[in-house]
C-alpha cells in the first residue's frame, strides 16, 4: 500500500499554485512594466546571440586595416571597426554567445553544486554538515574577485579556467541560502509525517524538500547570472579570461581602452553591451523575487 | 564581551589554516611541473633544478605545505621570479597603496551613502529618492571598470580636470594636493556601486526607525527635526548600516584589483595581475595572501564592532 502525505507536488496544491503564480504574472507586468522590457530585451539578446551564425554579419575575426576604427554609421560597418578594422557589430554578436553563455553556465554551474552541498549540509548533521559550511566559511573569507583571479592564476588564463574560477568562487551563496531553507524545513510537520510513515531520506529531499527549494533558488539565479557575466567580464578585461582572437564584451573593452580617446565608440560599445544585459537581468530578477517571495507581495 | 573576543578568535584558526592551503594550492592547480610553467619552455635544465629546489617542489605536497606554512608564519614569502626581490618588501609596499585607494573609497562611500540614505528616508518617493533608487539599480549593473573607463575620459581627459592616472605626479608630484587630485577619479569609481548600496539600506532602516514610537514622542516634546532624525534615529539605525559598511570595506577591498589596472594606480591589484601574466605564482601567493589576510582582519573587527554595539550578539 502506498502512503501519501499532502505536499508541494499534488495535483491540487499545484493547480492552486498554478492559478496563483498566473495572476502573479499577470500582476507583476501591470506593475512592474520596467522588467517586462527588459524581459524582452533579454530574450532578444538571447535569440541574436543563438542565430548569430545566420545573421547577415561580417565575419568577426576579418582583418581590414585600412578600414581601422572607423565611426559608428560607416557605410557597410553600422557600429564601426575597431582597431584591427574587424567589424564592431559583428564582434559585438559574437561577443554575446560567449558572455551570455560564460554568465549561464558559470551561474549553473555555482548552483547545482551549492544546492547539492546546501541540502547536505542542511539535512544531515554532524561531521557532513561541519566539512561543507567550513568549506564555505574559508571561500567566503577571500574577496570573490580575488579569489577568482588566485584560482585562475593556478589554472593559468583562459575562458574556461576564468568560467571554472567563478563557479567555484560562486557556490558558497546558494549554499548558504540553501542550508538555511533547508534547515527550517527539516522540522517541518510535513517532513516529520512522512518520515513517520516509513519514507526514505531520498524520498523526502526529493519530493518534499527539493520543490519549496524551487523559489528562492531561481530567483537567486536569475540575479546570479548578471553577476557572473561581470566576473567573467572583469577577469577578461584583465587579461585572464577570453584570449584574442576570440572577443566576449570584456576582453573587447579591454583591447580598445589604448584608443578611447580618439575613437570611444571601441570602448563605449561593449561596456553598454554589458551595462544593458546586466540591468535586464536584474530587473526581470527582482520581478521574479516579487513574484515567487510571499514575504514581499504587496497586501 | 571578552568571553565573544576570545570565541571568534578562536574561529579564525580553521579559517585561516583554509585560506592558507588554498594560496598553497595555487601553486598546484595546474597540471604538470610548476617549475616548468614558471620559467616557460626555453629554460635549462640547470635552471628548472635550482627553482625545484627552491621552491621544495621535490618533496611530498604535504611536506611542501608545512614548510611553506613555517615560512610565511616567519614572514618569508619568497623571492619574486619576475623581479627577483623578496616578495614581502614589494607587496607591503604596493599594499599601502591599496589601503589608500580603498579607505578613501569607503569614506566616500560611508559619507555619501548615509547622507543619500537619510535624505531619502525624510523624503521618501522625492525625486532624490527615485533617483537614488535607480541609482542602486545601475550601480549594481554598471561594470566597475567601464565606468572607470567613462569617466577618466570625460574628466581627465576631455574636460581636463583630473590626471588620468598613476598615484602622483611624475614631475613636482608628492603633495597631498597631488595625492588627492589622483585619488578622485578611482576612489569614486570603487565606491560608487557602495554607495548605492549604503544608501538603500540606510534609506530602510531609517525608515523603520522612524516609524518608531519614541521618535513621535521625541517630536511630541518638541526635539528639534535635525536632532530627532540624528541622535534619535540615525543612532538606532546604525547597527545594520555597520554591517554593511563592514562588508562593503571587504567588497572594496577585491575590487580594488580592477580599478587600480584600469587608472595604472600602483597598488597589490595591478602588481598581482602582472605576476599571473609572468606567471610568477611566489609573487600572485603574497599578493593574495596579504588581501585575504586584510579582508579577514575586516570581517574580524566588523563582527567585533557589532556586538559591542548590540549586546545582544554576545549572548547568543
Amino acid at each position: 500500500m502506498s502512503v501519501r502525505v499532502a505536499g508541494v507536488g499534488d495535483p491540487l496544491v499545484r493547480a492552486a499554485e498554478g492559478s496563483r503564480l498566473r495572476r502573479g504574472i499577470g500582476r507583476v507586468a501591470r506593475r512592474d512594466r520596467f522588467a517586462l522590457v527588459a524581459a524582452l530585451v533579454l530574450l532578444a539578446a538571447v535569440l541574436v546571440a543563438l542565430l548569430a551564425p545566420w545573421l547577415p554579419l561580417l565575419d568577426p575575426d576579418t582583418v581590414d586595416t585600412p578600414n581601422r576604427l572607423r565611426p559608428p554609421l560607416t557605410p557597410g560597418h553600422r557600429l564601426g571597426t575597431d582597431e584591427f578594422g574587424r567589424d564592431l557589430l559583428a564582434r559585438l554578436v559574437w561577443g554575446a554567445r560567449v558572455s551570455l553563455l560564460a554568465g549561464v553556465a558559470t551561474a549553473a554551474a555555482a548552483m547545482v553544486i551549492g544546492v547539492m552541498l546546501g541540502i547536505l549540509g542542511g539535512f544531515y548533521t554532524g561531521w557532513v554538515e561541519t566539512v561543507v559550511m567550513r568549506l564555505t566559511d574559508i571561500l567566503m573569507a577571500f574577496p570573490y574577485i580575488l579569489l577568482a583571479i588566485a584560482i585562475v592564476a593556478g589554472l593559468g588564463p583562459g575562458l574556461r579556467n576564468a568560467m571554472i574560477a567563478i563557479a567555484i568562487v560562486g557556490f558558497p551563496i546558494y549554499t548558504r541560502l540553501v542550508r538555511g531553507v533547508v534547515l527550517s524545513l527539516r522540522e517541518r510537520e510535513f517532513v516529520e509525517a512522512a518520515r513517520a510513515l516509513g519514507a526514505t531520506d531520498p524520498l523526502i529531499l526529493g519530493r518534499h524538500i527539493l520543490p519549496h527549494l524551487l523559489s528562492p533558488v531561481i530567483v537567486a539565479f536569475s540575479l546570479d547570472v548578471g553577476a557572473k557575466i561581470l566576473a567573467t567580464a572583469g577577469l577578461s578585461f584583465l587579461g585572464l579570461g577570453t584570449q584574442p582572437p576570440t572577443a566576449d564584451w570584456g576582453s573587447m573593452l579591454a583591447t580598445g581602452r589604448q584608443f578611447v580617446v580618439l575613437s570611444p565608440h571601441v570602448v563605449l560599445l561593449p561596456g553598454l553591451a554589458i551595462f544593458v544585459i546586466v540591468l535586464a537581468l536584474n530587473l526581470v530578477g527582482d520581478a521574479l523575487r516579487d513574484l515567487l517571495d510571499p514575504r514581499t507581495h504587496p497586501r | 564581551m571578552r568571553r565573544y573576543v576570545v570565541r571568534r578568535l578562536l574561529l579564525l584558526v580553521p579559517v585561516l589554516l583554509g585560506v592558507s592551503v588554498i594560496i598553497f594550492m595555487v601553486l598546484h592547480l595546474a597540471p604538470g611541473d610548476p617549475a616548468e610553467i614558471m620559467l616557460g619552455s626555453q629554460a635549462t635544465q640547470a635552471d628548472l633544478e635550482r627553482l625545484r629546489a627552491e621552491l621544495g617542489l621535490t618533496e611530498p605536497l604535504y611536506v611542501q605545505y608545512v614548510h611553506w606554512l613555517g615560512l610565511v608564519a616567519r614572514g618569508d614569502l619568497g623571492r619574486s621570479i619576475w623581479m627577483k626581490r623578496p616578495v614581502l618588501a614589494e607587496v607591503l609596499g604596493r599594499f599601502k597603496a591599496t589601503l589608500v585607494l580603498t579607505g578613501a573609497a569607503l569614506v566616500l562611500s560611508t559619507v555619501g551613502g548615509l547622507a543619500l540614505g537619510i535624505v531619502s528616508a525624510i523624503r521618501p518617493n522625492s525625486p532624490l529618492d527615485r533617483l537614488s533608487a535607480m541609482a542602486s539599480l545601475f550601480g549594481a549593473s554598471m561594470p566597475v571598470f567601464w565606468l572607470g573607463i567613462v569617466l577618466m575620459v570625460i574628466f581627465a581627459l576631455w574636460l581636463g580636470w583630473l590626471p588620468a592616472s598613476g598615484m602622483f605626479a611624475p614631475y613636482g608630484g608628492g603633495t597631498v594636493m597631488d595625492l588627492l587630485a589622483h585619488l578622485a577619479l578611482p576612489a569614486f569609481t570603487l565606491a560608487a556601486a557602495s554607495i548605492t548600496i549604503i544608501a538603500r539600506l540606510t534609506r530602510s532602516t531609517m525608515l523603520e526607525t522612524l516609524g518608531q514610537d519614541y521618535i513621535r514622542t521625541a517630536r511630541a516634546k518638541g526635539v528639534v527635526e535635525r536632532a530627532v532624525v540624528l541622535r534619535h534615529g540615525l543612532k538606532n539605525a546604525l547597527i545594520p548600516i555597520v554591517t554593511v559598511v563592514g562588508v562593503q570595506a571587504g567588497y572594496l577591498l577585491g575590487g580594488a584589483v580592477l580599478t587600480e589596472t584600469v587608472f595604472a594606480w600602483p597598488g597589490v591589484g595591478t602588481l598581482m595581475v602582472q605576476g599571473i601574466l609572468a606567471r610568477d605564482f611566489p609573487l600572485v601567493q603574497g599578493c593574495v595572501l596579504v588581501v585575504a589576510l586584510s579582508f579577514v582582519v575586516i570581517n574580524l573587527i566588523v563582527d567585533l564592532l557589532y556586538a559591542w554595539l548590540d549586546p545582544r550578539i554576545r549572548y547568543e
